[in-house]
Formats: structure tokens, C-alpha cells, sequence
């Protein structure tokens, strides 16, 4: 019997309410931290369910480092310091008809089948354990788990390799160091100009 | 209603609000937070059926579910910075460079 029904439905309550609050806050921290939460409460269903191993992956994983890393492109690009965007008013028109096709769809699928919901496999206390699960992992699924290796080395050197600006001479490197006193993004060309040849020197020093 | 079935609605909901917010904002930040709740919905099924049948195959894939995303995040984000640096914005109505 999976699950504890308060705590569930409290689970539920907070997970439905923070995917709601990360859809209409205007601000996007907000919204990323209102997902952080989402991911929280989903990991405590993962408990109740049975699977700890997935649980604390979760945390770490999602809560932890996916989240983390959406703060600080956040923060990187300033996104909240942007002016909004004039509303498409089409755009509600279009997708709203399709949210109800998809949830006609799923609910036709879901109440016609409820039926079939009701065996409930007994399992041991072993179920889901991170030992249970290293061992399918490495027999089992031991190609999946290498090409997943690879996927990961992949998306490092694509990141790296998106991300990086253009390739800096080393003059060059020493030239965007000093323009970055000034610190402002935009303007770093036209800027480095401004700054008294004095106060050049002095940053080159330090 | 069983108990499983409270979980596969859950996962429903939260899907459908994973869509409805990729369909209505149009921020790129958020679109790729809403594509992350879709992930979640859908692990969430996962390792209900995982419980239900016993197996812990459901399980493992939700694993692979996790590392792909973390890998598409990094992707996507690196991406999302070029182009910012490029364009000064991340609204989706205005990467129309390739529009005919």
C-alpha cells in the first residue's frame, strides 16, 4: 500500500501550488526557487513510494545542482532587470484549446483505466536501496549507464565550448582584464578607452 | 480510487502545467523550468508503476531520466547565455532570425 494518504495530499497541495506559483511569478528567481521546492516535495513522494535511492538523487541532483545552475544564469544574465515583453494575444488563444485537448485526452485514459490500478505488488524492505539499485545498474544496464557517460562528457565539452566568448590572445586576455575594471558588460570595448592611462597602469599591478 | 491512482493523477496535473507554462511564457528561463516540472511528472509515474509492479527498472530509468536532463540543462543554459550575449534578451517571440 503505497503511501500515507495526509501526507500525501500535503505533498500534493504544495506540489500543484509551487508548479502554479513557478508559472505566474513575474520574477525569475521567484519561479526557480518556487521549482526547488516542487522538487522537494516530489522527493518525499519518492520516499513514500519506495525508492530512497531516487529520493536523495532528486535532492542532489535536481534541488542541488540543476537548480543551482539555473540561479546562476539567473544572476548572470540579470534577467529580472529586463523590461517585459508587450503579451501576444494570440497566444492564450491557441494554447489554451490545446490544454484541454490534452487533458480531455488524459482523463478519458485515466478514469477508463482506473480499473487496472488495483494489484499492488508486496515488496521487501530492500525495495529501492541504493544497493538494489547499483547492482541492476552495473549488470543489467551497465550500456545505458556508459553511453550516459558519454552523453554527460558531451554536454561538458558542448558547454564549454558554447559558452566560451572567443578565443583571447594572450595580449588580448591581459587587454579584456583591464577593461573589466570599469566592470560593466556592454561597454567593456568602448570604455577601456575612458580610463586614464594612470589608472590602467594600476590595474595592470594589481 | 487506489492510492496508485492518486499518484498518476498528480503526475498528470503536474505535466499539464508543465505545458501550459511552455505554451504561455515566454521567457526562455522559465520555459526550460516548466520543461524540468514535465521530467518531474514523468519520473513521478515512473517510480509509482516502479512500486506497483515491484521492479526496479522504473527506478533506473528515472535515473537516466536525470542525468539526461542534467546534461540538457547545461546545454540549453550555455546556449541561452550565447545568445543573451548576443541579443540582450531571452524572449522567444524575438529569436525570429531565421523567419522567412
Amino acid at each position: 500500500m503505497p503511501g500515507l494518504p495526509v501526507v500525501f495530499f500535503i505533498m500534493a497541495a504544495v506540489a500543484i501550488g509551487t508548479a502554479v506559483g513557478m508559472l505566474v511569478s513575474r520574477n525569475t528567481i521567484y519561479s526557480a526557487l518556487f521549482l526547488v521546492l516542487n522538487f522537494a516535495t516530489i522527493a518525499v513522494l519518492y520516499l513514500i513510494l519506495g525508492a530512497p535511492f531516487i529520493a536523495l538523487t532528486q535532492i542532489t541532483v535536481y534541488a542541488g545542482s540543476i537548480m543551482v545552475l539555473f540561479l546562476f544564469v539567473i544572476m548572470l544574465l540579470g534577467v529580472e532587470r529586463l523590461p517585459h515583453s508587450r503579451s501576444l494575444p494570440w497566444q492564450p488563444i491557441v494554447a489554451v484549446p490545446l490544454v484541454v485537448i490534452l487533458v480531455a485526452v488524459l482523463s478519458v485514459n485515466f478514469f477508463g483505466r482506473a480499473g487496472a490500478l488495483d494489484n499492488i505488488a508486496e515488496v521487501t524492505p530492500a525495495f529501492g536501496t541504493p544497493a538494489l539499485i547499483g547492482e541492476t545498474l552495473f549488470s543489467q544496464y551497465i550500456l545505458p549507464f556508459e553511453t550516459t557517460a558519454l552523453i554527460l562528457l558531451v554536454a561538458v565539452i558542448g558547454s564549454i565550448l558554447l559558452a566560451k566568448s572567443e578565443k583571447p590572445s594572450p595580449g588580448q586576455a591581459v587587454r579584456r582584464l583591464n577593461a573589466s575594471v570599469p566592470s560593466v558588460a556592454g561597454a567593456v570595448s568602448s570604455s577601456s578607452k575612458e580610463v586614464p592611462a594612470a589608472e590602467q597602469e594600476k590595474a595592470v599591478g594589481k | 480510487m487506489t492510492p496508485v491512482a492518486y499518484y498518476l493523477a498528480l503526475s498528470a496535473v503536474l505535466f499539464v502545467l508543465g505545458i501550459l507554462g511552455v505554451l504561455l511564457r515566454r521567457n526562455a528561463l522559465v520555459i526550460f523550468m516548466s520543461l524540468e516540472l514535465m521530467f518531474n511528472a514523468s519520473n513521478l509515474a515512473f517510480v509509482t508503476f516502479a512500486r506497483m509492479f515491484g521492479g526496479v527498472t522504473g527506478q533506473i530509468i528515472v535515473f537516466f531520466v536525470m542525468t539526461v536532463a542534467a546534461a540538457e540543462v547545461a546545454i540549453g543554459l550555455a546556449l541561452m547565455v550565447v545568445i543573451f550575449r548576443q541579443r540582450h534578451s531571452i524572449d522567444m517571440d524575438e529569436l525570429n532570425s531565421m523567419k522567412g
